[in-house]
């Protein structure tokens, strides 16, 4: 089985004439955690967005420039939007599972993609569920509504609907940001696990979750990157002025 | 004056006025269900109406405003999905689309009588429908549809656009979208709004003068042969309504109990409306109690 | 395994996105389609009073006299017009001060209560259809007037007084929202300069509000205008322009619900009743017209 990454070549993004996102060019390799990381407003979230095409919902956007996975470009007018979000899953800042039990959470996306039988998905259930450390919690109570469950519990639950329909990117928007610090440090313990199996993209404002959790991390400020290298560098020799100023707390 | 004599005498003015619009709705509840209430019986809800002697009933009236509200509900559900899901979903943020937001608005401001004379015109005359119950649910389908369009937009509004988002990342449709995860936390806002809007069309008379028509042939409730003409279920059969038999025995009552049936007749259909009100009003706050519990 | 980015497993949510946008563009063109035909099809039948029978249209907006059967047949409707606007403006102008009192209550003088107690009974009285608000009106306001003031009770003074509550929840809704919407630190400044809270409602919460308030007005003027069955039964229906409030009077939808049922489709008097339906018309469109440029100036 291939491992994909993705890849960005000169992408910018506009809002009515507002330029949020300039030029960006970008590499995630698979297997790999990269983190995204610089002030408020800089274009972190945007950027992230515009890898699974979310940003096509919002009118007035533009987005420019070459997203590659696979050799193919998927910033183009031919591409299959709908099969493409099913190769990238996409984790928010809230949890936001679906007002449905906590099984159909996760075996809403394979259902809809072909799998219908029940055993298959009662392993997939199981499965995704394993893989995000909320089987044990859960294992009794698959039926009931995901929205009893506790934020860091139905952050996890995303995370497992998100990989039930075997991506090969995961997008994850500042997923810890919302979260109690015990949550927080589960979720990234998940990440770390997960890293085995999937390319994954992390946005945080936390410079400490970033330092701990990614392989390889990129600032951004005022929508460009400014440096992009593997963390350990970023944080212990930065490169350029800014990023040096930024992980120090001189300003952001 | 002072100051502050003005604001005791324009604060005692205010509650006033509060209470007098209180009492005037106790007033008129209590007005119709007093002389109402008491000639209601099960020979009044079922016996078919007499023209000159007394002892008439409204039976058939009832059972036509029943019926045509079902089949106005079956027509304008659907459509009024339909169209609100456009507006909220679809329909993209240019002049086109401004122009239908106008048509919307305009078409709740028409005035309910016209729709019943464009029925009467196209309907009625140009489609060859006569005066049927199907032109009266048409005509109550187009007087109904503005409504059930801004319910369904508010409903949908109400989504978060996360729960949206979410849906779309997993690789679902659009569609597939709105139908199995918008529509459903949309659906106590539509419901609610959608038995409020059932219940103006239980009480609406104008648009049906000329549609459903002013009489009911005599029915024969042992038939149940949609296709005969004496059977309630032909929908191609002249259907006067509750509403429309109470303004017909104001203007024409030539029975000497006239006033008692007009009475038992208002009794009715405002018990009916005070049903729907409440009924859609505990249903809102039963079905939100049950989604915010879970949280 | 995911699915390669273009290959055709992208058929079935294709065809489903197909069918969603289709259904849902059917649905909002058969709403246009039904405005459409309704302003063409009243609009062919009113201009045929014009055209096809040649009746004078300034004789119909301006005639005093409404005679289809007479020899000849003269078809003024000025004092239908009339009839429209003095009850409609009446009505708006018992509503409005009520309505705005409601509002206020419900706002700023008992917020709770008001909400649980007023706000139901508003909503109560915009659910009681029009013909119980006729029947009433005839059994009740017509007796009552014509004991207390002299005439038969019917008339423009009885038209307005039903119509003015049916009307009251429209203008009471728009205000209420119009005043919570106001911000509070408007009120608050005003407060810790000293004033009452009289002082404070009506120079400031009015004129601010104002454009919306209008907009509820307007709005309520409009249901009233249109509002057949009710009106039609405590108006009177004499087809001349009253000498007073209490005196038999007309309006545009009275004269249509009273005689299209008796005037043959395609004769001059039944084409001159969809005249009429057609100057209804074309005032719904004004009045949407001044609801949407009060709009537009309450957001500067």
């Amino acid at each position: 089985m291939e491992a994909i990454g993705m890849s960005t070549n000169d992408l910018s993004v506009y809002y009515a004439e507002k330029q949020a996102v300039k030029r960006v060019s970008l590499d995630f390799r698979a297997k790999q955690v990269t983190a995204l990381i610089g002030p408020s407003g800089c274009g972190k979230s945007t950027f992230l967005r515009s890898l699974n095409r979310m940003n096509d919902l919002i009118p007035d956007c533009r987005i420019t420039g070459e997203i590659w996975i696979r050799d193919r470009n998927i910033n183009d007018k031919t591409t299959d939007v709908v099969s493409l979000r099913q190769r990238i899953g996409m984790v928010w800042q809230r949890p936001n599972p679906f007002h449905k039990s906590i099984y159909e959470n996760i075996a809403f996306g394979p259902r809809y993609h072909g799998t219908k039988n029940k055993k298959k998905l009662d392993e997939i259930v199981e499965q995704s569920l394993r893989k995000a450390a909320l089987w044990e919690e859960t294992k009794d109570r698959l039926h009931n509504s995901a929205l009893a469950l506790s934020g860091g519990q139905q952050q996890r639950l995303c995370i497992a609907r998100s990989i039930a329909v075997k991506p090969d990117i995961i997008l994850m928007d500042e997923p810890a940001s919302a979260l109690d610090p015990v949550s927080t440090s589960k979720i990234e313990e998940l990440i770390a696990e997960l890293k085995q199996e999937f390319c994954i993209v992390i946005v945080t404002h936390n410079m400490h979750q970033a330092a701990r959790v990614s392989d390889k991390t990129a600032f951004f400020l005022n929508g460009e990157v400014v440096e992009h290298d593997v963390t350990t560098n970023i944080f212990t020799n930065p490169q350029k002025q800014e990023t040096s100023d930024y992980i120090s707390g001189r300003f952001g | 004056m002072s100051a502050k004599t003005a604001n005791k005498i324009a604060t005692g003015v205010i509650v006033s006025v509060a209470g007098l619009i209180v009492l005037v709705l106790a007033g008129l509840l209590g007005f119709i269900l007093v002389r109402g209430l008491g000639h209601i019986s099960f020979d009044f809800l079922t016996s078919a109406p007499e023209t000159i002697r007394r002892g008439g009933g409204i039976g058939p009236q009832l059972f036509n405003s029943v019926f045509l509200l079902v089949l106005t509900m079956i027509i304008t559900i659907p459509l009024g999905l339909g169209a609100g899901i456009y507006m909220s979903e679809y329909a993209p943020a240019n002049k086109v689309t401004n122009s239908i937001r106008l048509v919307v608005e305009v078409l709740s401001s028409v005035p309910s009588i016209i729709v019943g004379l464009f029925g009467l015109l196209v309907l009625v005359n140009l489609f060859g429908f006569g005066f049927s119950l199907f032109a009266g649910a048409l005509a109550l389908t187009v007087f109904n549809l503005p409504l059930m369009v801004r319910i369904t937009e508010q409903g949908l509004r109400g989504v978060p656009r996360e729960q949206k988002e979410a849906s779309l990342a997993l690789g679902l449709s659009k569609w597939k979208t709105i139908t199995s995860v918008m529509l459903p936390i949309a659906m106590p806002v539509i419901l609610t709004g959608t038995i409020l809007a059932a219940g103006r069309v239980f009480g609406e008379a104008a648009a049906l003068l000329f549609t459903a028509g002013m009489s009911s042939p005599r029915l024969d409730f042992t038939d149940w042969n949609p296709f005969s003409p004496f059977s309630p279920l032909n929908p191609f059969r002249p259907a006067e309504t509750l509403a429309v038999h109470i303004w017909k025995i104001n203007s024409e009552g030539l029975a000497p109990d006239a006033k008692e049936i007009a009475a038992g007749a208002s009794a009715v259909l405002v018990i009916a409306v005070l049903l729907f009100n409440f009924g859609a009003r505990w249903l809102g706050r039963y079905l939100h109690r049950k989604f915010t519990a879970i949280k | 395994m995911a699915q390669p980015l273009e290959k055709q497993q992208a058929k079935p949510h294709l065809a489903e996105e197909w069918v969603g946008r289709i259904y849902t563009l059917l649905c909002i063109a058969f709403l246009i389609l039904t405005i459409v035909s309704i302003v063409y099809f009243v609009a062919s039948k009113g201009l045929s009073t014009f055209f096809v029978n040649h009746v004078n249209v300034i004789d119909l907006l301006t005639g005093l006299k409404w005679a289809p059967d007479g020899e000849p047949a003269v078809f003024g409707a000025l004092p239908f017009i009339f009839g429209s606007f003095s009850t409609s403006l009446l009505a708006a102008a018992i509503a409005a001060p009520l309505g705005f009192c409601a509002s206020v209550f419900m706002v700023e003088i008992a917020p709770g209560f008001g909400r649980k107690y007023l706000q139901p009974v508003i909503e109560l009285l915009a659910g009681i259809p029009s013909v119980v608000y006729g029947f009433v009106g005839l059994s009740v306001v017509v007796p009552f007037f014509r004991d207390v003031f002299p005439g038969q009770g019917v008339g423009i003074a009885a038209g307005a007084v039903v119509l003015s509550i049916m009307i009251l929840p429209t203008i009471t809704t728009i205000a209420t929202d119009a005043l919570a919407a106001l911000p509070k630190g408007l009120k608050e400044g005003s407060f810790a300069l000293g004033a009452t809270r009289w002082q404070t409602i009506y120079r400031i919460v009015l004129p601010t509000t104002l454009p919306a308030l209008m907009t509820g007005i307007v709005l309520g003027i409009a249901r009233a205008f249109g509002e057949a069955l009710a009106v039609q039964m405590v108006i009177g229906n004499a087809p001349h322009i009253p000498r007073s409030l209490f005196e038999s009077a007309s309006t545009l939808t009275s004269a249509i619900t009273l005689s299209m049922g008796n005037t043959a489709m395609g004769s001059v008097a039944n084409n001159a009743l969809w005249s009429l339906a057609l100057i209804l018309m074309m005032m719904t469109f004004v009045f949407v017209f001044i609801v949407r440029w009060l709009e537009r100036r309450s957001k500067l």
